[in-house]
Parts: structure tokens; C-alpha cells; sequence
């Protein structure tokens, strides 16, 4: 199987140039030397390609955002409706007369965001409440009791099959499930938990249950000789043990829902004063940037709300890398 | 000496309180003369997805004595201790042919609820696995199970298996550190303390020593001759001395290798008191195995 | 009743029958774990049925023609989706040429090259950049990106402005927003899946083969062409078929970047419509047979994610199963 392509036929004799090197440095010809170099460069070069993007987008964030999200307002105030106005009042003003103020001015912008940070919370958690214990339960099924029979690995195949459903599909599942069942009442901050969960929960089975499987089988037989019920060696030591593995994956669950936008955009509503309740319309951070960033006027805000939502992802994300590794040790005996 | 009463009329030829109670009270009659079989095999065969690990398998283990299985590796002698306490039923594709009677009862009865029978049988496993969790919830893991809840009573438990154990003394002061910080050696014995606080009837012991150095073996064979009197034991091991040094009854299992040369069948070869199995064993397996010849 | 007083010790059969309602939340809760991962195929179907359902009435007034023609004019109630459906195959091929070669050669960078203490910090990179929001990279591409894009996209035009097919294929760009816009941001977007996948992929490369290719003096990069890739052609096909689903269903960065105007054009800087954004973007305010049509659109996006996913992972189990089997 090993057969090793060669491009350039290796000179038994080394040429001129490279006999002065050490006898074990010239048996390469150049162009073989070359590709390989070629080929280092190619892989150093892909990561920064992608690192540097990434970087851009989160130097600028923080370079647009961070003004607002230091203010009290962005997180104690509703979302200002007079944004457009504003912003078209004062670039008129400064067109026709050359002087800010002469026009009168809409009364000046209070940025808030505090409603989409609440409904980012809201329906973030309640798809958490909801994919997470049955994904849990889920993953119990696949690895504690289903193991490789037939119908555990259809599941387990099409749990896969559905991490890969695009989130805008989840959105109009709900969109025609929920939402159009409800007509006026129907958008609100359950439909958007409801669409996220569904967008969640395969995320969750697959995690979960790959970290039951590393939870060792000495740890069952210790159990089940011990005399105890499956369900109960289930319960109290095998999804213990897994616990800081499956809280880890919940959490990138979770900082990929919150980041969510198309299963949101049918599902919420709109709404720009904060609602601490899961019915009536509510609006997200995501949902935010979106229709902010088409706005006139809205940048700043589109801005901010990235800024805010980016902070709570990387958060989760990063506390959820923390987890693993803090309590990963735990797991191997 | 062999199986003269039968399965089905056990015949206790001491009186005994409800087991359970027995070593809870002290002035019971402490029978000096027993002769009770525990465990009785009938062609017992485990077979793995349709094919025999072991066949035909009749042995006696009686009350109070110390059994020691012994022989080549994969000659079945752990999947046999597993189906005394029915672990295989955990194993995928295993199943189980003739007849396993603890004190009479057919163990594979379907009637049998397997996890009532782990209760009264505990087990001690090759490798150390205590829990991840404090020493103190590892040891009371099994009575909370079983439904004790008070503290105190809990404690009284705790401190009482771990004193079985002799490992009292070397915890007393941590018992709320991870079990997962202690030695091997003190690992396993803290399993031993773990299954005793259960108050199980038997020990299964499979080649608890194996993953052990000789000082941590040495430990755990002295406390499995001071549980002798309380426990009837039955240890796999792979170590002859063992085997010689702590049992008072040695089966010795062969394997036998079909034409092919693919399938190994583990069998009981014979069965005697461990002195005669080491001195006088009446199979020529047995005395090949022995010095040492085969193995 | 057997006479306690003589036979006190004996074990009866109830004995160790147990308490027969203590088997009682086993059941239950073995049977609760099986209802919780059958729901994941009855959520799929549930999407299935009720998604083609409310789609009903405009695969009914449009037949066949609901994919093929090219006419979308929601206004006249014309609902041809050929031009979205190729705006989303242009930017789905943009994204795989930008993603697959970087992500095999991040792949190849954490496997062959990398130093055992920096691959841990890469793997957080590409978590962390599949952390970003897809509205984040999608505002992020509308207000920074696009207005030097587009200067670039019409220095390029004029460049080849007198080269006759790249001329077609490298036209003007009016807003910056495009096909290529939208296939650039979703490229760098699916580089952490297929990253992760490929990887797993490499790693199961037998490392036996590896130093026999290395000890008959390959140099690395002739060792990664004589074992890496043949061991694991199934497996990168696999991850960039995953790529790819993603890439066709990415919805909000590409609502902002493409441009909203669905037309078939060879022109790449030429502004365009996805499946998905036209309905991330209309799906809210349409009624009636519009938003049949939108639902329609994600029924179609569903089968074709769910045919590339099956197709994929079918790939990555058999390339993983017959290949490093440990």
C-alpha cells in the first residue's frame, strides 16, 4: 500500500552546488526541496488566511462596538426607534446649512439594547431547558441501552444528517408548525426557543453521547455488582462521570443557538421594549444586527449588538473549552 | 465431600440466622462444621454470540471456603465466576446453558431478578474502579442504592467497611477526598470495603491482585483470609502461589483447541482441595500446569 | 410455608425475585431515553410533511416549473426559481474553492507539520472562528468588506476587461454586493467544519505507513502525496460534501451580501439571489401563494442538505471504517 511517488528521480550523485553541504542534506534535489517547502508554505499560509479574517472582524467589532456596550444605556434601555430620523436630520442639516443644529433635530438617541439581550436569554434558555435534558436522554438511549442495534444507529445516522438541516429550515418548521397555527399570537419568544431547540438538539445527542462512551465500562460493572438498577448506575455514576465532557458540549450548543438568526427572524417578532415573558413578540440580538445593518443610522447599533453578542458566544464558548479540559481528567482512569 | 445434597433439598446441616443479620449479631451460633453448597454448577457453557467460551462446567463451592479458579488465560475461568453473579448478562451476544443453583435457587430462573441477585453477591474486579467520587460516597454508594438514607446510620456503615477493609485508619482523616487519589493498592481494597458495605453473602474476586505490586498483594490476601470467616470467596487468579497460599478449595480449568485452531473452549478439568490440587492433582493437565509445563 | 426453625438459611426463588415493582422505573426510564432519540426522526419527518405541506399550493399553480423557469416576480404571482437556485450553486462552488484547499492545508498544518504544543491553540482558532455568528461575518462583509471589494472587484474588470471569457466572468460590480462577496464570507465560514472532519481523517492515516514512506527518504510532502491522500480520498470528500451543505444553507451572511436581484449571469461580481436569503429576507411579510413559494424554496433547501448530508456521512463512516479501524 505504501507506494511513495517520487516526482524527481533521486541523483545518486549529489551536483556541484550542493556537494558542500553535509553528505546527509544533499541527496534532495532541488525541485523536491522546493514542493516540500512549497508545500509548508501552503499549509502555514491556510491558517493564517482564515486567522486573519477572523481577526479583522474582531478588531473592528470591538474598535465599533465597544463605546456602546460600556454605557449603562446599552444594557438598562429599550432600542431606539429614532434612529433613521435622527440620522437623516442631522446629515440634512449639515448639507443645507453647513452647521449642525440649525434644522431642529429629532430628540437625541438613547442606545439601548436591553430587549434583544433579554430575548437573546430568553429563547437561548429555553431551547437549552428543552434540547439538553432530551438530548441527554437522548444520548442515554444511543450508548447506555440502543448500543449498536438497528434502530440506535438510524438514529445516531440521522441525528447526524440533521446537525446538518440548515438553521433556516428549523426556522420555518416552526414558521409553519406554530407561528401560522397562531397567526397575530403566534410569534414570540417560545417559537423562537422551539426553533432554536430543534436547531440544538442533535448538536447536544451527538456530544453527549460521545462522552458517555469514554466514561469507562469498569465504572457500570462496579455499579451493576453492587446491585444496583440500570437506571440507577445511569444516573449516579455514569452520567456524573460524563457530566463536565457533556456540560462542555451543551454550552457550544448553546453559543451556537445564541448566535442564530435565520430560525429567529419568523419566529420572534419585533418589539423594541424589553418583554421578560416567553409570549408575545420579543426580539433577539441577532435579529438586531440583522435589520440594523440595512438600516440608515442603524450601523452603530448593528455594531454594538455584534459586539454584546460575540461577547456572550465567546464566553460560552471559551467556558466551555475550560470545562473540558479542567475536568477531563476525571473521566480516564 | 462432593454434592450429596442435591440442589432442589439443600440440606443446612447448621442453623443460621436470615442472611443479611448474620454477622450483625454476635452472639449467633457461628457454624464450625459447614458443609453447605453455595454454588452449584450443572453442565454449565457460556456461550459469546453462539460460540462456547466454556462448556459443561460442574462444580460445588461451599459456604465458608475460600475457592480459587485457576489456569491458563482464556479458559473461561472469569466468565464462569461472572455467571455466578450474572455480570455476562451485561455482556452483548452472551448467554448462558445448564444451570447455576445458589443455595437452591436457580440463578437463570426467569423469575430471578438479576440485579437482587448482585446485591447478595458482590464483586471485586481485575482492575480497581472505584467511582469518581469521595471515598466516603464510593463506600455508601451501595446501601444508599438499597434505600438507606440517614446520615448517621451511613457513617456507621462507611467506618464499619472500611475497618473490615484495614482501611480505616489509613482514610479516617480524608474521607471526603477523591477515591481517584489513592493507590492501586489502596483502590482495590477500598472496592473490597465497597462491596462489603452492601453486606453481600459471597465475594467474587476476579484476579483482584493482577494490576497490583507484591506489597499492595500481600495487603489484600491478608484481608481476604480475615474475611474468610465471614464470606464465602471465590477468586480467580492467574498466579499459582496465590492460589496455593490463600484457598482452601483450587478448580483447575483447561482449554481445549478445536481441529481448526481458531475456537478455544475453556473446561473445568478437576476440582479439589487446593492441598491435593498442588500435591496429588488427579488430571495429567492439572500436574503439567502445575510444574509448570504448559502455561 | 417450609418450617423456618429447621431450614432457616435457604434462599427461595422470591428471595431473589426482588420487589417486582423495583423493575417498574427501569422500564420507565429506559423507555423515556428511546422516546427521547426517536424524536429526532420524528422532528425530521415532522419538518418534511409540514414544510411540504404549506409549500403545497405553489408546487400546484407551478409544476415543474416551480425549479425550472426563471421567472420570479412575486408581484405578477410568478414563481420560477431557477435564478436562486443558481445563485445558490454559485456561491456554494465559490465557497468550496476557497475553503477546500485552506482547509485541508489547516488539516495537514495541525497533523503533519505542527508542533504537538501549538495544536491545541489552532483547534481553539477554529473554534473560535466557528464560534462567529453568521450574522457577525455577514455584517461585518456588508459594512467593511463590500465598498473595498467592490473597487477591487472593478480593478480586476478593467483589467481583463479585453480577455474574452474572463471578461464575461469578471464583470462590473455595481454595489460590491455579489455572488463572489457572498462565496468569499461563507468559504471562510465552512473552514472550521471541513477542518475538523478532515483532520479526524488524517489521523486515522496509519502511522506505520507514514514512517515507511518517510524512512525510504520521502520528504514530508512526498510522504502526505503517497499516503495521506490516498489513504483518505473518501474521507475529504466526505468533509467537503459536508462543506458544501453547509454552504448551500448558510442564510443570513449571504442575505446581506449577494445583493437581492436573482438573475442567471456568468458575471461573479455581479449581484445575485440565494435559497436561503430570499426567504430570510421575504418569508415575514409574504401571504398567500409568495409565501408557499418561499416555503417551497426551504423544502427544496432541505431535501438537497439532507441528500448532500446522507451522501457525505455515508463517505466519512466508510472512509473511517475501512481505514484506521482502532
Amino acid at each position: 500500500m505504501a507506494t511513495v511517488t517520487v516526482d524527481a528521480p533521486t541523483p545518486r550523485t549529489a551536483d556541484a552546488s550542493s556537494a558542500q553541504h553535509h553528505p546527509l542534506q544533499s541527496s534532495l534535489s532541488r525541485g523536491r526541496r522546493t514542493r516540500n517547502r512549497l508545500a509548508n508554505a501552503w499549509m502555514i499560509l491556510s491558517l493564517a488566511i482564515a486567522a486573519v479574517p477572523l481577526l479583522a472582524v474582531l478588531v473592528v467589532l470591538v474598535v465599533k462596538g465597544a463605546g456602546l456596550i460600556a454605557s449603562t444605556d446599552w444594557w438598562t434601555e429599550s432600542i431606539p426607534s429614532n434612529v433613521a430620523a435622527n440620522a437623516f436630520g442631522t446629515q440634512e442639516a449639515q448639507d443645507a446649512f453647513g452647521n449642525v443644529g440649525t434644522v431642529a433635530k429629532t430628540e437625541e438617541v438613547v442606545y439601548g439594547m436591553q430587549p434583544a439581550i433579554v430575548g437573546t436569554l430568553l429563547t437561548t434558555g429555553l431551547a437549552a431547558l428543552l434540547s439538553i435534558p432530551l438530548g441527554i436522554a437522548a444520548a442515554v438511549y444511543l450508548n447506555e441501552y440502543g448500543g449498536k442495534n438497528r434502530s440506535a444507529s438510524t438514529i445516531r445516522f440521522f441525528t447526524d444528517v440533521m446537525t446538518g438541516v440548515p438553521s433556516v429550515v428549523m426556522g420555518i418548521f416552526v414558521y409553519t408548525v406554530w407561528v401560522l397555527n397562531f397567526e397575530q399570537s403566534g410569534r414570540s419568544g417560545l417559537a423562537g426557543g422551539l426553533a432554536l431547540a430543534c436547531l440544538m438538539l442533535p448538536v447536544v445527542v451527538r456530544s453527549a453521547e460521545e462522552m458517555l462512551r469514554l466514561v469507562p465500562n469498569s465504572l457500570r460493572e462496579a455499579s451493576a455488582a453492587l446491585g444496583t438498577p440500570k437506571w440507577k448506575t445511569t444516573t449516579r455514576v455514569v452520567l456524573p462521570a460524563a457530566m463536565p465532557g457533556i456540560t462542555s458540549g451543551a454550552m457550544l450548543a448553546i453559543a451556537r443557538a445564541a448566535g442564530e438568526t435565520a430560525p429567529i427572524l419568523f419566529t420572534v417578532g419585533v418589539v423594541s421594549a424589553t418583554n421578560f415573558s416567553l409570549f408575545g413578540q420579543n426580539t433577539t440580538l441577532s435579529a438586531q444586527i440583522f435589520s440594523n445593518a440595512t438600516q440608515p443610522g442603524g450601523e452603530s447599533i448593528a455594531w454594538g449588538a455584534a459586539l454584546t453578542l460575540i461577547v456572550v458566544v465567546m464566553a460560552f464558548t471559551l467556558a466551555a473549552r475550560f470545562v473540558s479540559s479542567k475536568f477531563a481528567v476525571r473521566i480516564d482512569q | 465431600m462432593t454434592t450429596n445434597e442435591r440442589a432442589d433439598a439443600p440440606a443446612v446441616t447448621t442453623a443460621t440466622a436470615p442472611i443479611g443479620a448474620a454477622r450483625l449479631q454476635p452472639n449467633e451460633e457461628i457454624p464450625t462444621v459447614v458443609t453447605e453448597a453455595v454454588f452449584e454448577t450443572r453442565d454449565l457453557s457460556v456461550l459469546y454470540s453462539g460460540f462456547r467460551a466454556v462448556r459443561d462446567v460442574n462444580l460445588t463451592i461451599r459456604r465458608g471456603e475460600i475457592t480459587a479458579f485457576i489456569g491458563s488465560s482464556g479458559c473461561g475461568k472469569s466468565t464462569v465466576l461472572r455467571c455466578l453473579n450474572r455480570m455476562n448478562d451485561l455482556i452483548e451476544g452472551a448467554s448462558v446453558e445448564g444451570e447455576v443453583r445458589y443455595r437452591g435457587v436457580d440463578l437463570y430462573d426467569p423469575a430471578v431478578n438479576p440485579v437482587e441477585v448482585r446485591r447478595r453477591i458482590g464483586m471485586v474486579f481485575q482492575r480497581p474502579n472505584p467511582f469518581p467520587k469521595s471515598i466516603w460516597h464510593n463506600i455508601a454508594y451501595g446501601p444508599r442504592v438499597a434505600g438507606v438514607k440517614k446520615k448517621s446510620e451511613l457513617d456507621d456503615i462507611v467506618e464499619r467497611s472500611l475497618r473490615r477493609a484495614a482501611l480505616w485508619d489509613e482514610v479516617k482523616d480524608r474521607l471526603d477526598a477523591s477515591a481517584m487519589g489513592m493507590s492501586g493498592g489502596q483502590q482495590q481494597r477500598l472496592c473490597i470495603a465497597r462491596a462489603i458495605a452492601s453486606e453481600p453473602e459471597v465475594l467474587l474476586m476476579d484476579e483482584p491482585c493482577s494490576a497490583l505490586d507484591p506489597i499492595a498483594t500481600a495487603r489484600v490476601e491478608d484481608l481476604m483470609r480475615e474475611l474468610r470467616d465471614d464470606y464465602t470467596i471465590v477468586i480467580v487468579t492467574h498466579n499459582m502461589q496465590q492460589a496455593a497460599r490463600a484457598s482452601d478449595m483450587t478448580a483447575f480449568f483447561g482449554v481445549e483447541v478445536n481441529p481448526n485452531g481458531d475456537r478455544r473452549t475453556g473446561m473445568l478439568v478437576e476440582c479439589d482441595t487446593t492441598a491435593t490440587i498442588f500435591s496429588n492433582p488427579s488430571d495429567e493437565r492439572t500436574e503439567n500446569y502445575i510444574t509448570g509445563r504448559v502455561g | 410455608m417450609t418450617d423456618l426453625s429447621l431450614r432457616p438459611a435457604a434462599v427461595t426463588i422470591d428471595d431473589l425475585a426482588g420487589d417486582r415493582n423495583a423493575t417498574r422505573p427501569d422500564t420507565l426510564f429506559s423507555n423515556g431515553a428511546k422516546v427521547a432519540g426517536y424524536l429526532v426522526l420524528v422532528i425530521l419527518a415532522a419538518i418534511a410533511v409540514s414544510t411540504t405541506t404549506k409549500a403545497w399550493p405553489a408546487f400546484r399553480s407551478e409544476g415543474v416549473g416551480f425549479f425550472l423557469s426563471d421567472n420570479w416576480v412575486p408581484s405578477q404571482g410568478h414563481f420560477g426559481a431557477r435564478a436562486i437556485i443558481y445563485g445558490t450553486l454559485v456561491v456554494s462552488a465559490i465557497a468550496l474553492v476557497v475553503a477546500v484547499p485552506l482547509s485541508i492545508g489547516i488539516a495537514l498544518f495541525i497533523t503533519e507539520l505542527a508542533p504537538r504544543r501549538i495544536r491545541s491553540s489552532i483547534t481553539t482558532v477554529m473554534d473560535v472562528l466557528a464560534s462567529v455568528p453568521s450574522v457577525v461575518f455577514g455584517l461585518w462583509g456588508f459594512l467593511i468588506l463590500r465598498p473595498d471589494l467592490k473597487d477591487f472587484y472593478n480593478g480586476v474588470a478593467d483589467a481583463v476587461s479585453g480577455i474574452p471569457v474572463l471578461r464575461s466572468v469578471f464583470g462590473e460590480s455595481l454595489s460590491g454586493q455579489s455572488f463572489m462577496t457572498a462565496g468569499l464570507i461563507v468559504g471562510l465560514m465552512i473552514v472550521p467544519i471541513i477542518t475538523s472532519i478532515v483532520r479526524e481523517v488524517f489521523q486515522t492515516v496509519p502511522i506505520n505507513e507514514k514512517h515507511g514512506a518517510l524512512a525510504l527518504g520521502s520528504t514530508r510532502w512526498e510522504m502526505i502525496r503517497g499516503v495521506v491522500f490516498p489513504h483518505s480520498t473518501g474521507g475529504v470528500v466526505g468533509a467537503v460534501m459536508l462543506g458544501l451543505g453547509r454552504a448551500m444553507g448558510e442564510t443570513i451572511a449571504v442575505a446581506l451580501v449577494i445583493g437581492a436581484s436573482p438573475q442567471i449571469t456568468a458575471n461573479l461580481f455581479g449581484q445575485g439571489e440565494a435559497m436561503p436569503s430570499v426567504i430570510a429576507r421575504n418569508l415575514n411579510e409574504a401571504s398567500g401563494n409568495y409565501r408557499a413559494a418561499l416555503i417551497g424554496l426551504g423544502v427544496g433547501l432541505f431535501a438537497l442538505t439532507i441528500l448532500i448530508n446522507i451522501s457525505a456521512r455515508l463517505l466519512v463512516k466508510r472512509a473511517n471504517a475501512t481505514k484506521g479501524a482502532r
